[in-house]
């Protein structure tokens, strides 16, 4: 009987396995196996893992925070707008912000240097997504996630918002500059 | 049971329970409508992110994206899922629909939500995307839409589940249900869950958006929301799968490999498949990696054995019907000599492959936890979804509509010449465009975005000329998709509307309504593997099995090896 009718055996549970299905369920389940235990091995031999560090937050609350780190290590401005370059030193605390339709400030890391960066969101959801190393996170209002991340190339990175805001989204950019070490 | 209320096909054989195809009738037209609305949006969108092109400006662009993820993904899904589910138990258990009058109240809400949703999108006030995330507002009517068209289809689903209970008391069938009533089953429980999941947030998003509600979490909005919206492709892929094994039936006389088998995986969908909401969340804040991991994979990918024995089961049910008709030739013969020039048959082998291929492999791997670091947000995550929802189910239901157009319209398919190269056209065009789309995202091209040159921002970047490359490939390819679709729209509209009825047996006269005559297949001594090579019954698709293994192991490993070059994150 084909598919669209009812089995014709009418104890079909005990019709046997043809050898071909048997041995391609054998072969997806241990690639299944293998695909599954690859993530906690990543965790543990990989460099490459979200931490699941994440705060509660307010934007008023996040916002004084990256307010006294802008205060603190401004270096340069840019653009017409007065844009705040920041450098903070390395192994520190990194606050950047996102919001309608700008990441704010501008960072300046070191390459090679490990800095623990928090990002949250003013308003509503954005996406980060630091071009061209390619590295994309979700970036939600009032949580603030704490990536621990090591420059490890230098130059110009730029974040671009991914994740749908409003009119202006594809004007949402910003900035992390990566200078070479000992500078 | 009176005869008045059942008519027989004279050449499927499958009675019809008048009220319930009409009901049949109405769910698919209207989600016929609801594909056109939707294509017209596609169009446009496509040519906005073709780079040349950039058709329209930002809000447009942003309210057409809207019209296109909703009435796609939501509407035109599941309004030809109820359909089917009608399809499924009314026609192939041969029995009454329950409660026909309640089923057009199901039909009516349905309607009315789509209507309702639309006109919110149109008015320029609910430009939030499918996902609707807040605290981004939309339009009340927005989420109302969606709740009530929701009722609806869950009123579907439960009129389904009481047409079962009805076949079974009043003992229209044998035994069990048929398979494809199995993955019928499957989808609508499925469903239930998927709809529970969407009134347990839209409800209350819904009220925040009247003001009655002051506040909704952003992050647990996400968690809830992707029950719904990934569970609602899931359903998508347990209606298509079915489709699939019935396009089998009805082309082949194929049967089941192994009704255990397949009814299993029907099975390791129910329990496993919904956990894949997580794929969306694997970059959120604060969720631990283990519950990412577990949830990402299935439960250590038991939903992806399932689809993989999918993907054997159904071709290999193929290949030992037509080897048993004597195409027995080398490992393909059986392959070649099948019907590739009805729709039916070449839509559905070319759903199943680009699913397997295109859509399977690239869901798993940017459900990957870490290497969706590489693929969160990008253009990648559309690819993946149009190869798995238009090549896998949208390309199956209008494979399946060439079989319904002549037995449940009682119309000939129209411009049959058309018809037959409809889903090479939109097969084909779709596949391009999600590989250009996976390409230009693996280069960090962002989805939901108006302008890759980002003009007007204050600060620039530049994406290398290959991201333009791929964004170009992509605007041609889905011109020929969007041709494809459009062939799709001529021929079941002009067919069902303005075709000539099918009389009797001997109008049958076109190439697509002949081919899909099942014959009884023979069964050579010893059982299905005497027509095979070492032992298997079916050795071609075993190969064609072990091909896609090897395709799916290379690419995943090139995807860590890409995501151990960025940055050290931990």
């Amino acid at each position: 009987m084909s598919a669209i009718q009812p089995p014709a055996e009418l104890v079909w549970w005990k019709q046997p396995l043809d050898k071909v299905e048997g041995t391609w369920i054998g072969i997806a389940l241990v690639w299944s196996l293998i695909m599954f235990f690859m993530m906690p091995f990543w965790h543990v031999y990989g460099k490459q893992n979200l931490s699941s560090e994440a705060y509660r937050t307010t934007p008023q609350a996040y916002m004084a925070k990256t307010q006294a780190m802008v205060d603190q290590y401004t270096i340069r401005t840019e653009t017409s707008a007065q844009l705040p370059v920041v450098r903070p030193p390395p192994g520190s605390d990194v606050y950047l912000l996102g919001r309608l339709w700008q990441w704010w400030p501008l960072l300046e890391l070191e390459k090679g240097q490990t800095y623990r960066l928090h990002i949250s969101s003013m308003d509503w959801n954005h996406g980060f997504s630091l071009q061209p190393v390619n590295i994309n996170t979700q970036i939600i209002p009032g949580y603030e996630m704490v990536l621990t991340v090591t420059p490890d190339t230098s130059g110009e990175q730029t974040i671009i918002c991914n994740e749908f805001c409003g009119i202006g989204h594809h004007t949402m950019l910003g900035k992390i500059y990566v200078t070479e070490g000992g500078r | 049971m009176s005869n008045e209320l059942f008519r027989t096909c004279p050449e499927s054989g499958l009675q019809f329970h008048r009220p319930a195809e009409r009901l049949m009738k109405a769910h698919a037209v209207v989600a016929v409508v609801i594909l056109l609305i939707g294509g017209i949006a596609a169009l446009l969108v496509t040519l906005t992110r073709w780079p040349a092109v950039h058709l329209l400006p930002a809000d447009r662009f942003y309210q057409l994206l809207t019209t296109h993820g909703v009435n796609m993904l939501i509407f035109w899904m599941i309004s030809f899922e109820i359909a089917i589910l009608y399809f499924c138990s009314s026609t192939l258990l041969k029995v009454r629909l329950a409660t026909p009058k309640l089923a057009w109240v199901g039909f009516t809400l349905m309607l009315a939500g789509i209507i309702i949703n639309n006109l919110a999108v149109a008015s320029g006030t609910a430009s939030v995307m499918m996902t609707s995330y807040v605290p981004m507002p939309a339009n009340p009517n927005f989420y109302l839409g969606l709740i009530l068209f929701a009722v609806g289809a869950l009123i579907g689903c439960f009129i389904f589940l009481a047409t079962l209970v009805i076949a079974k008391d009043e003992k229209t069938y044998e035994g069990s249900i048929p398979l494809v009533t199995f993955g019928a089953l499957t989808a609508c429980i499925i469903a239930v869950f998927t709809i529970a999941s969407g009134a347990i947030i839209l409800v209350p998003t819904w009220l925040w958006s009247l003001g009655y509600i002051n506040h909704i979490d952003a992050a647990m909005y996400r968690v809830v929301w992707w029950a719904l919206g990934h569970s609602s492709q899931q359903i998508n892929v347990a209606a298509h799968v079915s489709v699939w094994y019935a396009i089998a039936a009805i082309v082949f006389g194929a049967r089941p490999l192994s009704e255990k088998v397949s009814r299993t995986a029907f099975f390791l969908y129910i329990a496993f498949l919904q956990l894949a909401s997580a794929h969306h969340l694997l970059v959120d804040p604060g969720l631990s990696a283990e519950w990412k991991i577990f949830n990402t994979s299935y439960a250590m990918y038991l939903a992806v054995l399932a689809s993989m024995v999918h993907g054997l089961t159904v071709p290999g049910s193929i290949e030992v019907a037509q080897r048993a008709k004597g195409y027995t030739n080398g490992l393909f013969q059986w392959l070649r000599k099948a019907p590739w020039g009805n729709p039916i048959f070449s839509g559905m082998f070319i759903s199943l492959v680009g699913f397997g291929f295109l859509g399977g492999i690239s869901g798993v791997v940017m459900g990957t936890e870490q290497i969706n670091i590489i693929i969160h947000n990008t253009i990648y995550v559309p690819g993946h979804f149009h190869a798995t929802v238009v090549i896998g189910s949208t390309l199956a239901f209008m494979s399946l509509t060439y079989f319904l157009i002549p037995t449940l319209f009682r119309k000939q398919v129209a411009f049959p010449a058309i018809a037959r190269l409809q889903p090479y056209f939109f097969g084909i065009g779709m596949s391009v465009f999600a590989l250009a789309m996976m390409g230009a995202g693996t280069l960090g091209v962002e989805r939901r975005h108006w302008d890759m040159a980002f003009t007007g921002a204050p600060l620039g970047f530049e994406y290398p000329a290959s991201a333009y490359t791929m964004m170009g490939i992509m605007g041609l390819a889905g011109m020929v998709a969007i041709i494809g679709g459009a062939m799709y729209i001529l021929v079941t509209v002009v067919s069902v509307f303005f075709g000539k009825s099918v009389e009797s047996e001997s109008s049958y006269g076109t190439a697509t309504t002949r081919l899909m005559r099942a014959e009884p297949i023979f069964i050579p001594e010893g059982g299905h593997s005497a027509a095979g090579k070492w032992g298997f019954a079916a050795p071609g698709t075993f190969v064609l099995a072990m091909f896609f293994l090897v395709t799916f192991v290379l690419y995943y490993a090139v995807n860590w090896k890409y995501l151990a070059s960025v940055w050290p994150l931990s």
